[in-house]
């Protein structure tokens, strides 16, 4: 919304500066965008008369122009089509920059001729688009003078963000209100002098409308007025309206579009002599065609209010004029429409075609609904002062929408929801300034909510006004304490988990990643079915079109774009959501990595090696440890979804059993899946189903280990078993041996090969022995060996290599 | 026995001058070995009378106790000086770069969502959370946006094909609908924020696709503005680490909170450069307000009796300001370089115990 300081004058009587008047606005909620003064950088220009304007010698399209300027006679260099004898523009001296052409003007010969300044246009003084020739100055202007004065350049332009909600404050008069009522001064009063009819309209007005939707178009008022010459508006009308960027076209124009920024009421007017019978507002009929202002057709449905005549749709109610019956300079008759249009109508109206405007953008803001007729009259005296002629009688259709309803208002709720004590009468005070009619007495109070604020709805509205009024800034801040001396731990324990497993991964080595929660369908399809509820309506782009099914694919896709950068040993985690529908339940949260290229960057000290299954295992149980689950209750299983390679991948559940549930997957990804996302090599990934972890459970202290004094004894074994076999057999055999002696078996090397025969291999595993209560003789050691070889060779087949 | 002290200072200066351990051990035999010198007038001693043979003994003694303090003696010198030539022989370069070790790295946005838990936390505030996937009952409706309000129709929301109850579902388009789950599932007071995923179908160089959000929610039966305003600035200066950081609430308009007010703090501009803190210039950073009465009803929240706040920050901007990240967009790349430079280590966990900021 932008307006001129001198505009806002015209409504605030007002002592306040400029600075103060930009504070107090962003204060009251109409945040200040910019204060600028177009002067700024126009100062040196001043008004030039063309004396002699002729031909260049050397150029068609140029001309010489002989100016009157402050420092006397100078010739310059002009192209403009209407530079010519007696005309007064703006003059540039040689040495002055050009605001629009970011240029230091120089005394330079074009086409032979020295040209000794410039005589600019709009665009070239920065002020608009305008370029179809120079700035034409009125003729009274004095030679000399700064432009900025003669043009009102002076004047600063506020530029507001006005809210949703405040649809009174899209005219300078609103604005002016808050003001008055924060008392920067006093609201001049709106005199509103009625126009006696002269005759009575020829069109009439009906408002054709089921019961149901007539609160689309419950309201209008019309006057014809005949014998007006639609001129050039005069310059104070110009002047503000090229202040805010709008173009003056002509009169009529004008003064509509004076009434939309001033009071924030939109008007139409119609050329009567083109309207055929009588206009009626109803609801469009289906594929309806408009030709709007400006001469698009646009197809209207049955949900979009028009105003027609016999020839059809004339107007789109609250949106925009139509072609056929608008103004010209041949305007002689014209019909002015003030109605109130419902506002969701009209939002939906103007989306549904893409049509913007000033009226719409306040139609569907809500306009003072009481102010149709005040509307009319003002710019009926517009009309008459500007283009002459006489009006008829009012022709009103329907009634004024109902009032706004009275709300109850406790005045303490000012200090019990607002939180500042104010004086009842404060409070009164500022509601009254603002328009509201408050009710007598000290108690609760009856409020009758003004016209042109249709966003007041209730009690805390009207505590928002008080306080909004009398300043945010002094409510004083109250610290908000927690309820006992110490807080209650602010995450759950699901939540915890997640925020261990982050820090776990990033311990063992990982960048963490935050990735979109889509991915491109192609992509997830490699990971899970992807049901049609999942694809996006309106997806950003066809690579993010559904809502992933898993993390891995935008971690791979990541490793991917750092690879193509040179950054091929990547590490990346995200622990993040993962969809497999759109209930709040099937959300789950995954805590998913990739590695790929070397495990480890190149080392002196260490031999270099690529990723594989073991990298992407070990971070899983890494997460699985902290988390706290127990290893003994970890399985794993040799098996895992078809996105990893088949026989380098696996499961882990808590607890054994195909119905045991899945805590992680873990291995090398498919080079299938691979090549179709255009990663290179191994890349190695893990999902973690944080929801499938068991919640940490409160209890009791664990049982204190037993410390035994006697000297553990360490024995290796070799077995030699099946190639299919696996270790985790054999060192399940090993432990189970003895429980109550065996403490610990670990594996530490495997070979196949050499010496052992075809489809068999070796594990070598160490073994260590605790006694509790003395210490073991070799007779014994050796019986618990026996143990050892007898139970592997019973549970896998394993023979002691010797 | 008449030249011990020859003898004394001849087998000394054997040890003393030993030029190694075996020519050491050479000195010890010829002195005090089984044909050693000494042991040799040891031996003698037997055919001594006893007063001589206790004088003499005496002296032997004492000669046998300083040669064998000598050899020790010699020992250590010749010790120290092989192990320093060992140590001279084991020298290395210790420029050379350490073994490879773990070079993870949290993600600011984690990282700023932990500062934020964590001074909430200390409010009394507890994390709750919502689905991704919302119906535009609980993203709208149930906050006072009707459907054609233009606040609803300013937010670019992305939709999936389904609905339910009749309600179509969309990706949230900021992390309010947990208000209302929250206020359907448990009865006031409450005091809960919910950092979250947000979704908007917009994407330039100040708008992502998807981003985050923090809610907060504070409901009972006292709560007010002035509260509102202690807890928000307390917060921000907290997260800031900037103790006199001005903080200014301006009206604004949330349909789902009245009275509304958006949150500055003091920034300076000078130069062109943004630093937050005291500089005569604003900046604005979230939007909050009183819970609108209608909110309460629609979750069934008897809002006669009960009142409270609500507010809203952009995760992202505030981790853009203090971390100095000019870009959006860069959070969600997962570009090595960014996530090593702008990243937190592991074990760095804010807490207001040990202070927030590193």
């Amino acid at each position: 919304m932008k307006f001129t300081l001198s505009w806002l004058g015209d409504h605030l009587e007002t002592e306040a500066g400029l600075d103060e008047i930009a504070a107090r606005l962003t204060m009251l909620g109409l945040e200040v965008d910019s204060v600028v003064t177009r002067a700024s950088g126009l100062e040196e220009f001043t008004v030039a008369r063309v004396i002699e304007a002729r031909k260049h010698p050397n150029a068609d399209r140029l001309k010489l122009c002989r100016l009157e300027t402050k420092d006397g006679e100078a010739e310059v260099v002009c192209g403009a089509p209407n530079a010519r004898a007696g005309l007064k523009g703006v003059f540039a001296a040689p040495g002055s920059t050009i605001p629009g052409l970011g240029t230091k003007l120089k005394r330079t010969k074009i086409r032979g001729v020295e040209s000794a300044g410039m005589l600019l246009s709009e665009r070239e003084m920065g002020l608009g688009e305008e370029h179809g020739g120079i700035v034409e100055l009125p003729a009274d202007a004095p030679v000399g003078a700064p432009v900025v004065e003669v043009m009102g350049l002076d004047d600063p332009v506020f530029d507001l963000e006005i809210t949703p909600n405040r649809g009174d404050c899209l005219g300078v008069r609103g604005i002016a209100r808050d003001l008055a009522a924060a008392g920067l001064g006093t609201l001049k009063p709106l005199v509103i002098e009625a126009v006696p009819g002269a005759y009575e309209s020829p069109i009439g007005v009906r408002l054709e409308f089921d019961p149901a939707q007539r609160p689309a178009c419950p309201y209008f008022v019309g006057r014809h007025i005949r014998g007006v010459a639609n001129r050039e508006s005069p310059d104070w009308l110009k002047d503000k309206l090229l202040a805010v960027g709008l173009r003056p076209i002509s009169a009529f124009v004008d003064i509509t579009n004076f009434l939309t920024l001033g009071y924030g009421r939109p008007l139409h007017a119609f050329d009567a002599d083109k309207v055929a019978g009588d206009l009626r507002v109803r609801l469009a009929n289906p594929g309806e065609r408009f030709e709007a202002l400006g001469g698009r057709t646009y197809e209207l449905d049955r949900e979009m209010t028009v105003i027609c005549d016999d020839h059809g749709a004339e107007a789109l109610g609250g949106v925009m004029g139509g072609a056929r019956t608008g103004c010209t300079d041949a305007t002689m008759n014209v019909f002015l429409e003030s109605a109130f249009f419902d506002p969701v109508r009209t939002a939906a109206t103007g989306r549904k075609l893409s049509l913007t405007s000033d009226a719409r953008y306040r139609f569907e803001r809500g306009i003072d609904s009481a102010f149709q007729v005040d509307g009319m009259e003002l710019a009926t005296r517009l009309v008459l002062d500007l283009c002459g002629g006489e009006a008829s009688a009012l022709v009103i259709a329907g009634e004024e929408p109902e009032p706004r309803p009275e709300i109850a208002f406790a005045p303490e709720r000012v200090a019990t929801l607002g939180g500042v004590q104010l004086p009842t009468a404060e409070a009164k005070r500022i509601l009254t300034a603002l328009g509201f009619t408050v009710g007598a007495g000290d108690g609760a109070l009856s409020v009758k909510v003004p016209s042109w604020r249709n966003d007041i709805v209730g009690e805390a509205c009207l505590v928002e006004e008080v306080v909004r009024v009398f300043g945010y800034d002094r409510v004083p801040a109250v610290p908000v304490k927690c309820a006992g001396a110490l807080p209650e731990p602010a995450l759950s324990p699901e939540q915890a988990l997640r925020a261990t497993a982050r820090r776990v991964l990033a311990a063992q080595g990982l960048m963490e990643a935050v990735t979109l929660s889509f991915t491109a369908s192609k992509y997830a399809e490699q990971f899970a079915p992807v049901p049609e509820s999942l694809r996006l309506v309106n997806p950003i782009s066809a690579d993010l079109d559904v809502m992933r099914p898993s993390v891995l694919p935008n971690l791979i896709a990541a490793g991917v774009r750092n690879a193509n950068r040179g950054l091929s040993d990547a590490a990346l985690f995200e622990v993040g959501p993962q969809y497999a529908g759109v209930g709040p339940a099937e959300q789950t949260t995954a805590a998913a990595g990739v590695r790929s290229g070397g495990a480890h960057p190149r080392s002196w000290a260490e031999a270099s090696r690529g990723v594989d299954v073991f990298d992407a295992k070990a971070d899983a149980l890494a997460v699985i440890a902290a988390l706290g689950v127990a290893s003994g209750r970890v399985h794993i299983e040799a098996k895992a979804p078809a996105y990893y390679h088949p026989g380098r991948a696996g499961v882990l559940r808590l607890g054994g059993g195909a119905a045991a549930p899945v805590l992680a997957t873990f291995g090398e990804i498919h080079p299938a899946v691979l090549e179709i996302m255009d990663a290179r090599g191994v890349v190695a990934g893990f999902e973690v189903f944080l929801d499938s972890i068991p919640a940490p459970e409160t209890r009791a202290p664990s049982a204190p280990p037993e410390l035994s004094p006697f000297h553990p004894v360490a024995r290796d074994f070799a077995f030699v078993v099946d190639k299919d076999v696996s270790a985790a057999a054999v060192l399940a055999a090993a432990r189970g041996a003895d429980t109550s002696l065996i403490a610990d078996a670990q594996l530490f090397d495997v070979y196949s090969g050499k010496g052992l025969g075809a489809g068999k291999k070796s594990l070598a595993i160490g073994v260590v022995l605790q006694p509790k209560d003395r210490t073991l003789t070799d007779a014994e050691i050796e019986a618990v060996s026996e143990k050892v070889i007898a139970r592997v060779a019973k549970e896998t087949g394993g023979v002691l290599r010797t | 026995m008449e030249n011990l002290e020859g003898l004394r200072d001849e087998i000394l200066a054997a040890v003393r001058q030993a030029p190694d351990l075996g020519a050491l051990e050479g000195a010890r035999i010829s002195a005090l070995g089984r044909k050693g010198r000494i042991t040799a007038l040891m031996k003698e001693l037997g055919a001594l009378a006893a007063d001589e043979r206790r004088h003499a003994g005496q002296i032997l003694n004492a000669l046998h106790d300083d040669v064998t303090a000598a050899i020790a003696q010699r020992k250590r010198e010749l010790g120290r000086a092989e192990l320093d030539a060992r140590l001279a022989e084991e020298r290395i370069d210790v420029t050379l770069p350490v073994r490879p070790g773990p070079l993870g790295r949290i993600h600011p946005i984690s990282q700023t969502i932990d500062e934020v838990v964590a001074i909430f936390g200390e409010m009394g505030f507890q994390v709750a959370e919502g689905p991704d996937i919302e119906d535009d009952w609980y993203n709208f409706t149930a906050l006072n946006i009707p459907p054609e309000h233009p606040a609803r129709q300013e937010m670019d929301t992305f939709y999936l094909p389904g609905a339910k109850d009749g309600h179509r579902l969309v990706l949230r388009t900021h992390t309010s609908p947990v208000q209302i789950r929250t206020m359907q599932e448990r009865a006031p007071p409450l005091r809960i924020i919910v950092p979250g995923r947000t979704y908007r179908c917009d994407s330039d160089a100040t708008h992502s696709p998807m981003f985050h959000q923090v809610e907060g929610l504070m409901v009972d039966e006292s709560t007010h503005f002035g509260h509102l305003k202690g807890c928000l600035i307390e917060f921000c200066r907290a997260y800031f680490g900037i103790e006199d950081l001005p903080v200014r609430f301006r009206p604004s308009y949330f349909p789902f909170t009245e009275p509304s007010a958006e949150v500055d703090i003091g920034c300076s501009r000078a130069g062109g450069e943004l630093k937050i803190g005291r500089g005569g210039d604003w900046l604005e950073i979230l939007g909050c307000g009183m819970v609108n009465p209608k909110v309460l009803e629609n979750c069934g929240v008897d809002s006669a009796r009960f009142q409270g706040f609500a507010f809203g920050v952009g995760l992202e901007r505030i981790a853009m300001l203090k971390y100095g990240i000019a870009d959006l967009r860069t959070f969600f790349e997962s570009d090595l370089r960014w996530l090593r430079h702008f990243g937190f280590a592991a074990l760095d966990v804010p807490n207001l115990v040990g202070g927030l900021h590193r």
